[in-house]
């Protein structure tokens, strides 16, 4: 066809082109990653200096905080405002500036093409924009740090009147959050798309690797949970700049001076929007780390899944269930107990797709012959940590019991340990299981075990105690955090803690410079598959060429046919007829 | 009165509804603990037994026994427990059985940036009527003075005494923005919400003095927004409640205030 | 293999569309959630309020009924255009999508003057809830509009290449087009009721 024959001047485009604008999945995956990285680094910084604070409330910050100005740790000692800042901003930028672009954006761009056999996403302009969009986004979002009043302060779940009123960096969070979230839904319908019309002959969906169904189920969410918090959003920002009265009910008073606004409106609304999308966006989070924890969990295990299609089921399910049970996160409002005995009721509901999902991981287990490669390391720790997250869900989940662990630090450590010892664990386990794909070395092993056991055992340092401090009732989000006597009993917990984050952060420059320097010195893999693997990706060439394959490719079974009785090898390729 | 601690467990609990609460955080914990310490001997049992070594294959067919499904419908059928067994049960008649109002001290906070306003009745029982357009600073619930239910009506900021033994039932309402009103000693915690009046109650079981903390995210004050509840016996509280009365000048009527620059959204520094 | 992506203008054996059909598709989807939430708050709010406003006694019902018909008229001139895509009468094609691009900025024009007098009475939308919705349901649908005709344009002047190297290609962007600009009427028809006549 004439009107495609400028794709073979690829090689003729310049290096901004082919590096910077590019069209091309993998670039643009690449892109996605680094920056994440980058977001999800800043954004542990911005908490290890918060853990500064909890661990010694008003004592200056020792050589970092005289770098701060008077408006933000006056003397070296962090405002609460400024505390503030750095609590919302560190919730957003892991959130929608690290795990989802990291998770969706990075592995989902690389690698969905890849294992389905397609040349690129179907609509490879439109998947640029998306990361552009997220890059302004970010960007937009970092800038709020230097107008006059600091970067938004009233959590990441932004609730009014409390961020109707606040500085203008709240303004800036909304606008950036636009941009994510256009950015979001472009990436959401590509992936659609893709997944929809490009897969290769012979790879039904029930064929599909259970990454690429997981990223199926996650787009959805994101393609209809995200536009109520855009039109949150929108209104938002009316009541900041216009002076509407959506989330500003009638007869407020703010320091003693009643506020010049009609009133009228629900501080509530802003809740159920918010959650609408926040809940399913937990799923996002969540759902594409199984997917890589599946994907290296079988390759090396050699045996295929204990029941693929109840995984597939499950993750269908629990896809839709996750729009149903936004409002447990509301108990506290004063809800009628009709509607929260509901949402209670799904919240147990959804508990059990989540039990299905990690007990077929762990019979899969049973009967393997487990290689303990590094990205096994991840991938396996994934399995209790995220038992541990989504056991703590219980209690916060039933109303009666939630009343004492409701917005305690039990919450903060219940998501911590589905988000960072889960969802992080696993990112992290999938790149150093696909780095040999993308660069076609190796990352060096000892010191990728090093960096698992050190982060390992900090980061459990830093939850663990969480729900030790949540039982005793500490309030989260507390500037100062030994005022009351409840909270002065497990004070000592916080030292502690602020000790293992720093652990934690300093584990991560053993990650850092093994990324960079396998670059370079990592061994060079001898095949294009060095793991033994089944699926698709494997079968391109190391790394995968603009259009990905030397030859259309062709599926011929499921995908995790891992020793198969009969076969000379212990792996037969979705490839290999 | 002994003397209450704090430690690393649940915070005593000194109210009668509490207990429940406190029962089902314990089974929970115990279901999480035996489905985990289960998960994590099957988890480690696998990796060691399963280990690649020389004379090892991996099996194809997987090993289908019933055990995990009748877990499954185990875990779901515990699941059902809690919520039909418990929590239910426990969420409602704390909820849908509150005391009489009658039978009971009745007590209006209203949260604002940073403090619990606390609002008696006063001896006629009748709360005075309050209109935000008269709040100020000496009148944080704009207290409409002209009310003579307002006359007899105390007010005290952060200081909220009750007595043991007796149903409290505490209407919670923010001026500015949402807080969370919360007395872990308790086991209430309920959204302060402008423009809605949310009750809630308890009994004390046990006289002292203890902290009402802020749970939610209300500003750079947050997390020194710390008011005091004091359970008082009977004959004590009504010694305050007396002496508070006492303090009640009658007040001149308040003249409109000073008008000070209109917030407006967006402005606060 | 070069970098080739199928279904472009081919539809898919099986879903049965092409890319872009299916891309148009989730999109709509994505704004049904976008216009849903508005609509859901607009009913939260409302049943919350003490005192709402009829529509019809504030805001300038003819001159919405005028615009509605406006609107429909435009969809119409845009499955012309489409059809006459179709029939290859490329002339046609571009006086029917001039039209629709024309009836579109009468009803922004026409928005405009309806605004403008709001102004004049000092109704803004800080004035109430209401308003506050009225002016933000209305403003998000123009710029909807104003987003069609920014792509009706392109697909009237400079999109017009595509006619000549791949008619298909280009008859399903049209098409694709079209598919909006039908959402975003359809979004109207439940805007006029919902806030000048309830």
């Amino acid at each position: 066809m004439s009107h495609h024959d400028h794709h073979e001047a690829a090689h003729e485009l310049s290096w901004i082109q082919k590096y910077v604008f590019s069209v091309d999945h993998k670039v643009i995956g690449i892109q996605y990653t680094i920056t994440a990285l980058i977001f999800l680094f800043f954004g542990f910084c911005l908490m290890m200096m918060m853990r500064w604070q909890l661990a010694f409330p008003g004592e200056p910050l020792p050589v970092i905080g005289n770098l701060f100005s008077d408006s933000t740790m006056p003397g070296g000692v962090m405002l609460p405002d400024f505390y503030n800042s750095l609590g919302a901003m560190h919730g957003t930028i892991m959130v929608f500036l690290g795990v989802v672009p990291l998770s969706v954006g990075g592995f989902g761009n690389y690698l969905v093409p890849l294992q389905i056999g397609a040349p690129d996403m179907a609509f490879p302009k439109l998947n640029a924009a998306s990361y552009w969009s997220y890059f302004i986004g970010g960007v937009t979002m970092l800038s709020s740090f230097f107008v006059p009043g600091g970067a938004a302060n009233s959590g990441w779940t932004s609730y009014p009147p409390l961020a109707d009123i606040a500085t203008t960096g709240q303004t800036i969070w909304l606008f950036g959050m636009v941009a994510l979230i256009t950015s979001s839904l472009l990436g959401s319908v590509n992936f659609i798309v893709t997944v929809v019309q490009l897969r290769a002959k012979g790879l039904s969906f029930f064929r599909m690797p259970f990454f690429v169904w997981a990223q199926f189920v996650t787009s959805f969410l994101l393609l209809l949970a995200f536009p109520p918090l855009e039109a949150a959003g929108v209104m938002q920002l009316m009541d900041r700049l216009a002076g509407t009265s959506f989330f500003l009910p009638t007869g407020l008073a703010i320091s003693g001076t009643p506020m010049a606004v009609s009133g009228g409106g629900s501080p509530i609304l802003w809740q159920h929007l918010f959650w609408f999308l926040a809940h399913p966006e937990v799923y996002v989070l969540i759902l594409p780390a199984f997917g890589l924890v599946t994907e290296i969990i079988v390759t090396n295990v050699r045996r295929p899944l204990y029941s693929y299609r109840t995984m597939i089921y499950s993750v269908i399910f629990l896809g839709f269930t996750s729009f149903i049970v936004w409002a447990h996160h509301m108990f506290m409002t004063g809800m009628g107990t009709t509607i929260s005995n509901f949402f209670q009721t799904t919240t147990m509901i959804i508990s059990i797709p989540s039990v299905i999902l990690l007990t077929v991981l762990l019979l899969t287990l049973w009967g393997g012959s487990i290689r303990y490669t590094v990205p096994m390391y991840f991938a396996l720790a994934f399995l209790p940590m995220f038992a541990i997250g989504g056991l703590t869900g219980l209690p916060l989940g039933l109303t009666a019991s939630d009343i004492h662990l409701h917005d305690t630090y039990y919450v903060i450590g219940h998501f911590h340990y589905v988000v960072a010892p889960g969802t992080l664990f696993a990112l992290f386990g999938g790149i150093y299981h696909w780095y040999p794909k993308v660069t076609g070395r190796m990352m060096n092993r000892a010191l990728g075990k090093i960096h698992f056991w050190i982060s390992f055992i900090a980061i459990n340092g830093i939850f663990m105690p969480m729900f030790i401090q949540g039982i005793a009732g500490v309030s989260r989000r507390l500037a100062i955090p030994n005022i009351y006597e409840h909270a002065q009993a497990v004070q000592g917990t916080n030292v502690f803690m602020s000790c293992s984050a720093w652990l934690l952060g300093i584990a991560q420059f053993i990650f850092i410079y093994n990324f960079f320097m396998s670059l370079k010195t990592g061994e060079k893999v001898t095949s294009d598959n060095p793991w033994d693997a089944t699926t698709l990706e494997w079968l391109a060439p190391t790394p995968p060429p603009h259009g990905n394959f030397s030859k259309e490719p062709h599926v011929y079974r499921g995908p995790y046919e891992y020793s198969v009785p009969g076969e000379k090898q212990d792996f037969s390729p979705q490839f290999v007829a | 009165m002994e003397p209450i601690t704090y430690g690393w467990g649940l915070p005593p609990n000194l109210s009668v509804h509490g207990p429940a609460i406190d029962h089902l955080i314990i089974v929970i914990h115990w279901f999480m603990a035996a489905l985990f310490v289960g998960w994590g001997a099957f988890f480690i049992y696998c990796l060691i037994r399963f280990r690649k070594r020389p004379g090892h294959s991996a099996v194809y067919e997987s090993t289908h026994s019933k055990l995990p499904k009748l877990l499954e419908v185990g875990v779901a059928l515990f699941e059902v427990f809690l919520l039909v067994g418990l929590s239910y049960p426990i969420w409602s008649k704390y909820k849908n059985q509150p005391p009489a109002e009658d039978q009971a001290v009745s007590v209006r906070v209203v949260a604002q940036q940073f403090a619990w306003n606390i609002h008696y009745p006063g001896q006629d029982g009748k709360f005075g009527k309050s209109d935000p357009k008269m709040i100020s600073g000496g009148n944080p619930l704009g207290l409409d003075l002209n009310d003579p239910a307002a006359r007899d009506d105390i007010v005290t900021i952060n200081q909220l005494h009750v007595p043991v033994h007796k149903p409290v039932i505490v209407h919670i309402s923010s001026s500015d923005v949402i807080h969370g009103f919360n007395i872990p000693v308790m086991r209430v915690k309920q959204d302060a919400i402008p423009g809605m009046s949310i009750p809630v109650w308890f009994e004390a079981t046990q006289t002292g003095q203890f902290d009402i903390a802020c749970a939610q995210l209300c500003g750079n004050g947050h997390s020194m927004m710390r008011g005091y509840l004091t359970v008082d016996t009977p004959e004590a509280f009504n010694a305050w409640v007396a002496d508070q009365e006492q303090q009640l000048q009658p007040p001149p009527i308040a003249p409109a205030p000073a008008a000070p620059a209109p917030v407006t959204p967006g402005s606060e520094g | 293999m070069s970098a080739e992506i199928k279904y472009i203008d081919e539809p898919h054996p099986v879903s049965g569309l092409t890319n872009s059909k299916l891309g148009i598709w989730l999109f709509i989807a994505s704004e049904i959630m976008l216009f849903g939430g508005l609509f859901s708050s607009y009913i939260l709010l409302r049943v919350g309020s003490a005192e709402w406003p009829r529509g019809a006694s504030v805001l300038n019902v003819p001159l919405a009924t005028f615009n509605t018909i406006v609107l429909i008229t435009s969809s119409v001139t845009m499955v012309m255009a489409w059809a006459s895509l179709m029939k290859n009468q490329f002339n046609k094609y571009r006086f029917f999508m001039a039209m629709t691009i024309l009836l579109a900025l009468v009803f922004l024009v026409v928005k405009g003057f309806e605004y403008h007098a709001k102004f004049e009475h000092e109704h803004y939308p800080s004035t109430s809830v209401f308003y506050a919705l009225y002016f933000t349901l209305t403003g998000l649908h123009g710029i909807h509009i104003l987003g069609g005709v920014v792509v009706n344009s392109y697909f009237l002047f400079p999109g017009t290449k595509l006619w000549k190297t791949n008619p298909k290609q280009f008859a399903g962007r049209v098409e694709c087009a079209g598919l909006y600009w039908h959402f975003v009427d359809l979004v109207w028809i439940f805007l006029f009721p919902v806030l000048y006549l309830l």
